[in-house]
């Protein structure tokens, strides 16, 4: 993590994906513990209320996040023919921080809901070899 | 060859929203990590991944380094008609890999 | 290399609990976060299966100068392999002392396949072992009632009971007289061998028993052993005797 170049903060990542429209914070429902074993893989779950009709649906959902090297997670794609926006994955935090989850509907708003998780060291950190 | 464990229902009911779940075994190496010498290791992400129904792109995700290593994406679809559901993946290397699931809808 | 990050919290008193009576047996499993639980009872969320799978068709794989898979003579491992890794390590008529279920495999490779040994640790033999540990997965744990194998049992008691490295901690002080008790930010478990080879979050790959040993041994600040070193195998047969009656979780998840 000894890159020199600095990180976008998280509202720097967050605009440059809503392209600087206003962010209403609701309609994102985020599961994510608050307190974590492992930072290495930590499951989250966003699901969006949504009907998901051709007319009314979510078209991306993305994750950022305030304190890994790079800010963002996944930006995921999606249509009415998901039937539910529901996404669920497992991210990697180096350190507890804030998690984002924003919305893009398909008439052009953005949604979101934030987390604080707290990531709890291992008892034996073993970094890369076993050598 | 990367192995990938992919599920899908075998059936569903026409409308149906079903659950569509991939596991990739992959290192998924961040790029920002040090090996034992002291040197960098060298980014290896999986980047995208697409899941087609019926030849069309239901789903797709762009992944970065804070994808945890075997990634695990678990998303939806409504279950329209008997098919094939396909899974793409594509590193960084541009390597794409596939896999596939049947489903019968009734 | 490894650092353990909780030296100043290992003040440990001397009070000692003794062996765990077998009604308060419990898997490193119920130590465990709800959401990593849940990653490892759902197969379709188990990152271990992937090795689990892969091993499934390494099994039907034709290797070495014999041109034989493990499937030619043993045919459909769920039948074959079924509840063996439950009662490994076991006797070794050709060394004479116990051997476990990797070493095992690997004497398959190379006296009836012909083929060179997999390396300790390696992605091939880690994934060979999950899928013939797999085999077992529910069943209890049955270690091997051959009295050839007391005097190595004894041995890897001797070990747990042991105090060791700068810590001078044995792996009794903590996993028979401090289990449950957090240390930094895990919870101590009893230390049984339940679900091995298994997914360690820490690791973000499958590893050993022997790999987690080692970890435990650095954490002390002991001197570990080399992958594959009898002191392991003896350990090893301490504690699946120790974890009697637990059932077999291959592939588990570990944070
Ligand atoms: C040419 C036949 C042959 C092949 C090929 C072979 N084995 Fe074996 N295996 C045996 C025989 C015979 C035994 C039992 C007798 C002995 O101790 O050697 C055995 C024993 C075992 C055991 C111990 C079983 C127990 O109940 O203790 C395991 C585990 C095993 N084999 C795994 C494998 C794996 C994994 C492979 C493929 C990498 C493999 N074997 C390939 C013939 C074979
Ligand atoms: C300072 C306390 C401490 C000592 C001493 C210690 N361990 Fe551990 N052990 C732990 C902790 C804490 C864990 C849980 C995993 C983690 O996060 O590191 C663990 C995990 C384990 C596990 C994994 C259990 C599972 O569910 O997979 C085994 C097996 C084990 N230890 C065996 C040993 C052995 C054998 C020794 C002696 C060589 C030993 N430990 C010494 C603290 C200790």
């Amino acid at each position: 993590m000894n890159s020199n170049t600095t990180r976008p903060t998280l509202e720097q990542a967050i605009r440059s994906f809503t392209g600087g429209k206003q962010v209403i914070d609701g309609r994102v429902k985020f599961q994510i513990s608050p307190l974590v074993e492992n930072g290495n893989a930590v499951p989250v779950t966003v699901e969006v209320d949504s009907p998901m009709t051709a007319e009314n649906h979510v078209r991306r959902i993305a994750l950022f996040n305030e304190k890994n090297p790079q800010a963002d997670v996944a930006i995921f794609h999606l249509g009415p023919r998901a039937g539910r926006a529901k996404v669920s994955t497992r991210i990697r935090l180096a350190t507890s921080q804030a998690v984002v989850a924003l919305a893009e509907t398909s008439d052009g708003g953005f949604w979101s809901s934030k987390a604080n998780v707290v990531v709890t060291l291992a008892a034996c950190i073993e970094d890369v070899s076993q050598a | 060859m990367t192995r990938a464990l992919v599920n899908v229902p075998k059936t569903a009911k026409r409308g149906e929203v079903i659950e569509i779940r991939a596991m990739i075994q992959h290192v998924m190496e961040t790029g920002y990590r040090e090996g034992p010498n002291g040197v960098m290791i060298p980014r290896h992400i999986i980047k995208r991944f697409v899941c087609k129904y019926g030849g069309e792109e239901i789903f797709s995700a762009e992944l970065f380094p804070a994808i945890a290593a075997n990634p695990f994406l678990s998303f939806s679809a409504v279950a329209s008609e008997s098919g094939t559901i396909t899974f793409e993946w594509t590193d960084d290397k541009g390597e794409t890999q596939t896999a596939s699931a049947d489903i019968t809808v009734t | 290399m490894l650092r353990f990050v909780l030296l100043a919290a290992v003040a440990f008193s001397s009070m000692a609990r003794a062996e765990i009576p077998s009604k308060d047996k419990r898997s490193g499993f119920d130590f465990m976060s709800p959401q990593t639980q849940a990653m490892q009872s759902d197969e379709t969320s188990n990152p271990g299966m992937l090795w689990v799978l892969d091993g499934e068709r390494m099994w039907s794989e034709s290797q070495g100068k014999a041109e034989k898979s493990c499937a030619s003579c043993h045919e459909d491992a769920a039948k074959t392999m079924r509840g063996v890794a439950a009662r490994y390590p076991a006797f070794d008529e050709q060394t004479k002392r116990p051997i476990d279920l990797a070493g095992r495999i690997n004497r398959c490779r190379e006296t009836r396949q012909d083929a060179p040994p997999l390396a300790r640790e390696s992605n091939e033999l880690l994934t060979l072992s999950a899928y013939v540990a797999y085999q077992s997965h529910g069943m209890p744990i049955t270690p091997a009632a051959d009295r050839r194998l007391d005097k190595y049992r004894e041995n890897g008691r001797a070990w747990f009971e042991r105090r060791l490295g700068q810590l001078q901690l044995s792996c009794a002080s903590c996993h028979d007289d401090r289990w449950g008790a957090r240390l930094g930010g895990s919870v101590i478990p009893q230390g049984h061998p339940t679900g091995y080879p298994l997914y360690r979050l820490e690791w973000q790959a499958v590893g050993s028993l022997q790999r987690r040993l080692r970890g435990c041994l650095v954490g002390v600040r002991a001197e570990p052993f080399e992958y594959g070193a009898s002191e392991y195998v003896d350990i090893e047969l301490f504690l699946m005797s120790r974890a009697a009656g637990l059932k077999m979780e291959t592939p588990a998840v570990r944070p």
